[in-house]
């Protein structure tokens, strides 16, 4: 606990998500096209994609580094975060549809629907859209922890159950009649709050905003896990059944850490979709969810800055090595994770902190004398 | 809010274990309990009483059921016939193992249980008799008087010196008392204590004997232990356990003269 508390790291990374949040804007709206610190949108949204998944590898963290409990279906709060925000900007698009029809969306009426179902109303508020991209997947999450975790559903067989809700998800999005678009989601999206979508300042702004997101909940994030919340939540992981013994109920405080994982998953979901355009049922793959937990991994579990790094390091590598090799990315992803799992089963982070271990081993062992 | 919804009936408040009815003497009743696994019979028909303020050991041979008993107490293993009063008026068998802690039962485990990853600070800081829903814990700061109950604890299991030390660099000793530490800080009205000095040194022996006695009057004490030496050392009062009931219970002396746990302890 110590060794993290004076840690260097932190502040690297956190200087350098201000920094990518304050300077990528600058540079994309200020330098000419030309010059050779302009950044293009692509790469704009590229950051922004990569931000929305540090916040994504954030949120396990959370409840698989500290909480313990190896979550297989993370992807499904990202998801249903995702489409809130999906159905706000399917509002948005009014009249300009292929169908032109005010009142539903074209994949509506190409079904024949005559009105909105019911949990599509208010969606065209953005302050409810936004409440439902936090309520809508910790409400999932209460309800699902809330049967497991009573039950005492732990280990494997948890994880397992995750990876089923998730797949579950998937199919029920798929179909047409569960009225989120099916197959095809949520796409051809014009407007958020009334600026064109497609704009460069929208554009440099959803990254601004996602940066400022990630920093909050990194900092949020912090203060939990410093907290005696965060303590007990650390004992539950080494040793559940002791913490019952002390006369903490230890259902309630997974269920906490899981309920406020899967919000902050849904946050970042909400977030990626205007930047990527689409939401579709693929979003809920389980395969997904399996690359979170590897990029957490990778970085670091139950460092939170760890999974930041995980995140954005093996998603540059997945961005450079599809368009290097497609079909060897795959081959890639499960290496790296067999790898980190046998030689750096405390990640990047753990690597780091090896190089700089024997000072700070000797200021926790040696310092602070009481 | 959440653990508002949640908190199961008879959920103990933090001020409830004041309200443990001992007016008739005791403050643990087991009557005519039994436990099996699997056809095996743990616990058989066993019938136990220990006064407020009383130090008991309980001993006996390997499988007498020791270790059920204690699981039986504080909620792990429910009982498939008998009665478990706390005082008088709660009935222990309608709550779990959080609201029985907070009550005011606690328990040490055989093999030591203390947080490895967290300071020795922080073990105890886990264990603070205080509000233990996840909204208050989260919001949770430690008042000066708190801090203070807890260096007290420190002092009085001679690990203040270790406070900023993860628990997980301890001998087996030290997590021995650190976690009686942990059991003081519940300010507990019964404690269960299972084999308390398991891997300590001729001198811990010594220390934790003396701890025990002065704990006495002040907290009920059910003591776990195969030392009879160290058992000699503590008791005034001491149950053997066989086979799943109480075979007899006396002094020291008086128990060990039984032929009957002569008997049982040499295999007749």
């Amino acid at each position: 606990m110590n060794l993290f508390k004076q840690d260097k790291t932190y502040g690297s990374v956190m200087s350098a998500l201000a920094a990518v949040t304050l300077l990528i804007p600058l540079c994309n709206l200020i330098f000419p096209e030309d010059s050779a610190l302009h950044f293009s949108a692509y790469s704009v949204s590229l950051i922004g994609k990569y931000l929305c998944f540090a916040l994504l590898g954030l949120s396990l963290d959370m409840v698989w580094g500290y909480a313990g409990i190896l979550v297989l279906g993370q992807g499904a709060f990202f998801a249903l975060g995702g489409y809130a925000m999906g159905m706000y900007l399917m509002r948005q698009i009014g009249t300009r549809g292929v169908y032109g029809n005010a009142e539903l969306p074209d994949f509506m009426v190409f079904l024949n629907w005559t009105e909105l179902p019911w949990y599509w109303h208010g969606f065209g508020n953005f302050g409810f859209a936004m409440l439902m991209v936090l309520l809508a997947p910790g409400l999932l999450a209460f309800v699902f922890g809330w049967l497991a975790f009573r039950s005492r559903v732990t280990g494997v067989y948890l994880s397992i159950i995750t990876q089923a809700l998730t797949y579950a998800l998937l199919l029920a999005f798929f179909r047409n009649e569960m009225g989120f678009g099916g197959n095809n989601g949520l796409t051809d999206f014009k407007d958020i709050l009334g600026f064109n979508i497609q704009s460069d300042g929208v554009r440099t702004t959803l990254l601004f905003c996602t940066g400022l997101s990630l920093i909050g909940a990194l900092l949020l994030c912090r203060w939990i896990v410093n907290s005696k919340l965060g303590r007990v939540v650390t004992a539950i992981r080494d040793q559940e059944s002791r913490v019952r013994f002390l006369g903490y109920r230890v259902e309630l405080f997974k269920l906490w850490v899981f309920v406020f994982a899967a919000m902050l998953a849904g946050l970042a979901g909400a977030l990626y979709v205007p930047q990527v355009g689409i939401i579709n049922p693929s979003e809920f793959s389980p395969l997904n969810s399996l690359e979170i937990v590897i990029w957490v991994a990778v970085g670091g579990r139950g460092t939170l800055y760890g999974a930041i790094i995980g995140a954005v390091l093996v998603n540059y590598a997945k961005t450079v090595l599809t368009g290097l090799m497609p079909d060897a990315w795959l081959f890639c992803l499960g290496g790296a994770f067999i790898l980190v799992t046998l030689l750096l089963p405390d990640g990047i982070v753990g690597l780091l902190h090896r190089r700089i271990k024997p000072k700070d081993i000797e200021e926790a062992l040696l310092g602070e004398p009481t | 809010m959440m653990s508002q919804i949640l908190a199961p009936k008879g959920a103990a408040s933090p001020q409830f274990h004041d309200f443990v009815d001992t007016r008739h003497g005791p403050i643990l009743y087991l009557e005519d309990v039994s436990v099996s696994f699997d056809g095996f019979r743990a616990l058989n028909h066993l019938s136990l009483y220990i006064d407020a303020g009383e130090l008991r050991c309980l001993i006996g041979p390997n499988g007498a059921g020791k270790t059920t008993l204690m699981d039986v107490i504080t909620g792990k293993t429910r009982p498939d016939s008998g009665e478990v009063f706390f005082g008088q008026t709660i009935d222990l068998l309608k709550l779990d193992e959080p609201a029985i802690a907070q009550a005011g039962i606690c328990r040490k485990f055989q093999k030591p249980s203390v947080f490895d990853a967290l300071t020795v600070f922080e073990n105890l800081e886990l264990a603070l008799k205080t509000d233990k829903r996840t909204w208050p814990t989260l919001f949770s700061k430690l008042n000066g008087e708190q801090r203070d109950r807890i260096q007290e604890v420190m002092l009085l299991i001679g690990l203040a010196g270790l406070k900023n030390q993860p628990a997980g660099i301890l001998s087996h000793g030290q997590k021995q008392w650190l976690e009686i530490g942990m059991l003081l800080m519940q300010e507990p009205k019964v404690m269960l204590v299972d084999e308390p000095i398991a891997g300590m040194t001729h001198q811990e022996v010594e220390r934790t004997a003396e701890l025990l006695l002065s704990l006495q009057g002040k907290h009920s004490i059910v003591v776990v232990e195969h030392d009879m030496e160290f058992v000699r050392s503590i008791a005034r009062k001491v149950t053997v356990l066989h086979e799943g009931s109480v075979l007899t219970e006396g002094s020291m002396d008086e128990v060990q003269n039984d032929p009957r746990v002569i008997q049982v302890y040499l295999g007749g």
